[in-house]
C-alpha cells in the first residue's frame, strides 16, 4: 500500500544549516523514525556544540545544548532519571570523538542505554573548518594548512568499530547520505539503533558520514564525490554490531 | 534521638532525606565517603547513584539529572570542583538546580589533604565563565550541616541556581551528635523534561542576552535582599568584630565569648550564607567599632574583600579598618587568635583595607 511522505510533526520549521550540509537529512531521518517508533512525543536530545547545536531550532522537542562534548554524559543522567523516555545524543565528530571523547567512550563503556548520533564531515564545520580526529590524512583545514600529518597527529578516529569490538554496545552503524540509497540505509540504521534503546538493549550509536561543501571547498556534488571516493575507503559503511534479540 | 555521626555521611543522608534521586561523583580525599555512602544508600531507596569516569562527567550527568526535573547531587573538593565549573556555569545558563558539595581542603593545584577555607574566592564569584553567581551555605556544625541540606535545595530551585555547600575536610571528617530531618518527598520540578516538550524553551538561537541580563540581574538583587544569613553576637557594642564563617568561626565563638569574660569588647559575624554575603549583620554594629578581623583558613585572606566591602556599604561616612587573621588550613588556636588581635590592637599588624 501507498504510504504518502509527510513532513513529521515535531518539526516546526526550516533548518538554517548550509547548502549540501548533511544534518538536515539526517534530523529528517531521525524524526520520521521516532514517529514510526512512536517516540516522537517521548524524547529528549542532549545537543552537541557546533552545528549540531542547530537542531534546537528545528525541532519541538525537549532538548539541552550541553557543554562541549558532554553530551553523552548529560544523557546519561537523563536515562536514569527518565529510563522509559528515548534519549538522542546528537553530536558532531569534534564534539563528540575529539572534546568529548572521553565522555563518549565512556557511556558505550558503560553500555548506557542511549543513542547517539554522531555526523563526520572531517572537521569542526561551526568554526570555520579546523582539523578534528576525523579528518582525513592530507586532508588541508585551517588548522592543518599543508594537510593533516597522521605521524604528528595520530591518524583519524572509527568510533562506531571501537566501540563495536572493545564494549559491550548494542548496536553500532555507519551509513552516507550521498545517495537516495544510501539515505534509506541510514535510516535503517537509526530506527535499529532508536529501538534497540526503545527494547533496551543498551547503548546504539550511528555515525553518518555528511557533505560539508562550505568549508571543503567543494560544490555540493562536489562534497557527495568525495565521500564516495576518499572518505567511505577509510570509513566503511554497513553495522559494526548488529542488534541481538534479548 | 541524637546520634554521632561522621561528617560526610550526616551530610550524604540529609541529602537522601531532603530528596535527592540522583548522585554522579568521583572520588577524591576528604569527600569520599560521600559517594560511598550513596553507593549503597541509593539504590536500597531505588534511585540513581552512578560513579562516573571524571568530576566533568559527573557534574553532566548532575545536569542531565536536573534538566529532567529531580533533585541531584554531586560531592567533590578542591581540584575536583575546579573541573565541574564548566558545567556549574551551563547550569547556571540554563537556570538548572543542583547542589555541590565542596568538601574544601587547602592548597593551588591538587593541593594537600589539609582541612581549609581556601575555595571561598571561586564559590562566592561563580568560578565557570559568565557573570553567573551560586549560593554559597558554609555550615559550622554537623546538625547545621544537616539542618542546611534541605534548605540548599529550597533555594536553588525557589531562585533556580545552583547552591555551593561549603564545608571544610575536618567538617566531612569528624564526628558529632546529630539529630537528621524527615523524608520529604519532591514532586517533579515545572521545568524538568518529560519527553513530551511540556515546558517550552526558547531556542538556542532566539535568545536576548540584554532581556536576560536584566532578569539575571533582578534574581540576584532578590536573593541579596531576601537570603542572607548568618550568626552573630555581641556586636551592638564592640570595639572589634570578628568575622569567621565554618569551623574556624566556631572557634572564633569560644574564644570571643572568653575574651568578652577578660573585659575586652568583641563581637562575632558568623556567615552562613558566603553568597550572598551577610551585609545586614553588619547595620548592627556598633557605630563606633574600631576594626573588623576576618579569621579565614587559608594563606591570603580571601573573605576579607566581603569584609570590607560591607563595612563600606553600611559605614558610609567613614572607613572602619578590616583585618585579616589567616591561618592557612586546619583550625585557628585560641592563641593564635589572642595573639592575632594583641598585634592589631597595638598597631604591630597592619590592615588589609
Amino acid at each position: 500500500m501507498a504510504v504518502s511522505r509527510k513532513v513529521p510533526a515535531i518539526i516546526d520549521r526550516e533548518t538554517s544549516f548550509c547548502p549540501g550540509c548533511g544534518h538536515g537529512i539526517v534530523i529528517r531521518l531521525i524524526a520520521e523514525c521516532l514517529e514510526e517508533l512512536g517516540q516522537d512525543n517521548n524524547v529528549i536530545f542532549p545537543l552537541g556544540v557546533g552545528c549540531s547545536s542547530l537542531l534546537g531550532g528545528g525541532l519541538v522537542t525537549d532538548r539541552l545544548h550541553c557543554p562541549h562534548g558532554r553530551a553523552s554524559a548529560v544523557a546519561t543522567g537523563m536515562k536514569r532519571c527518565e529510563p522509559d523516555v528515548t534519549i538522542v545524543a546528537y553530536q558532531g565528530d569534534g564534539d563528540a570523538y575529539s572534546i568529548g571523547i572521553a565522555e563518549t567512550l565512556n557511556a558505550a563503556y558503560r553500555n548506557e542505554n542511549i543513542t547517539m548520533i554522531a555526523i563526520n564531515n572531517t572537521n569542526f564545520g561551526m568554526t570555520g573548518g579546523q582539523m578534528s580526529w576525523t579528518t582525513m590524512p592530507g586532508q588541508k583545514t585551517t588548522t592543518s594548512p599543508k594537510g593533516r600529518d597522521c605521524a604528528v597527529t595520530g591518524n583519524p578516529i572509527r568510533f562506531p568499530e571501537l566501540v563495536a569490538s572493545q564494549f559491550d554496545v548494542a548496536y553500532a552503524a555507519r551509513g552516507a547520505v550521498t545517495s537516495p540509497k544510501r539515505i534509506a540505509t541510514v535510516k535503517k540504521y537509526i530506527k535499529n539503533a532508536l529501538a534497540a534503546q526503545v527494547n533496551k538493549e543498551g547503548y546504539s550509536t550511528v555515525e553518518v558520514l555528511s557533505p560539508c561543501p562550505t568549508n571543503w571547498g567543494l560544490d555540493v556534488l562536489g562534497a557527495m564525490k568525495r565521500i564516495e571516493e576518499e572518505i567511505i575507503p577509510y570509513y566503511p559503511l554497513g553495522e559494526f554490531k548488529k542488534r541481538e534479540e534479548r | 534521638m541524637a546520634e554521632m555521626m561522621k561528617g560526610n555521611v550526616a551530610i550524604a543522608e540529609a541529602a537522601v532525606r531532603a530528596g535527592v534521586r540522583f548522585y554522579a561523583g568521583y572520588p577524591i580525599t576528604p569527600s569520599s565517603e560521600i559517594m560511598e555512602y550513596l553507593a549503597k544508600r541509593l539504590p536500597e531507596l531505588g534511585r540513581q547513584f552512578i560513579q562516573s569516569e571524571s568530576e566533568l562527567a559527573a557534574i553532566n550527568m548532575v545536569m542531565g539529572a536536573a534538566a529532567c526535573g529531580v533533585r541531584a547531587l554531586t560531592a567533590s573538593s578542591g581540584p575536583g570542583i575546579s573541573l565541574k565549573q564548566e558545567g556549574i556555569s551551563v547550569l547556571s545558563d540554563e537556570e538548572l538546580t543542583c547542589v555541590v558539595v565542596n568538601v574544601v581542603r587547602y592548597g593551588n593545584g591538587l593541593g594537600t589533604l589539609f582541612s581549609s577555607q581556601c575555595d571561598y574566592f571561586r564559590e562566592t564569584r561563580g568560578g565557570g565563565n559568565g557573570d553567573y553567581r551560586c549560593i554559597v551555605l558554609c555550615p559550622s556544625s554537623i546538625q547545621e550541616a544537616v539542618d542546611l541540606m534541605l534548605t540548599a535545595y529550597e533555594l536553588a530551585e525557589k531562585y533556580r541556581v545552583v547552591t555551593v555547600f561549603m564545608t571544610e575536610g575536618a567538617l566531612g571528617q569528624m564526628m558529632e551528635p546529630c539529630e537528621l530531618p524527615d523524608f520529604v518527598e519532591p514532586p517533579k520540578l515545572p521545568w524538568g523534561f518529560d519527553g513530551k516538550y511540556s515546558y517550552k524553551k526558547i531556542g538556542i538561537f532566539d535568545r536576548d542576552s540584554m532581556q536576560e541580563a536584566e532578569q539575571l540581574n533582578r534574581k540576584y538583587e532578590t536573593i541579596r535582599a531576601e537570603e542572607q544569613r548568618w550568626e552573630s553576637e555581641n556586636v551592638q557594642d564592640a570595639d572589634y568584630v570578628f568575622v569567621a564563617y565554618g569551623l574556624p568561626g566556631r572557634a572564633v565563638k569560644g574564644v570571643t565569648r572568653q575574651m568578652r569574660a577578660q573585659g575586652l569588647k568583641v563581637g562575632l559575624i558568623r556567615p552562613i550564607t558566603a553568597w550572598p554575603f551577610p551585609v545586614k549583620a553588619f547595620a548592627e554594629v556598633n557605630p563606633g567599632v574600631k576594626g573588623f578581623i576576618t579569621v579565614e583558613a587559608n594563606a591570603t585572606g580571601q573573605m576579607v574583600d566581603d569584609v570590607a566591602l560591607a563595612s563600606k556599604t553600611v559605614f558610609r561616612d567613614r572607613f572602619v579598618p578590616t583585618h585579616a587573621l589567616p591561618c592557612v588550613y586546619g583550625l585557628p588556636s585560641r592563641k593564635f587568635i589572642m595573639d592575632g588581635f594583641g598585634q592589631i590592637v597595638s598597631g604591630a599588624r597592619k590592615e588589609v583595607y
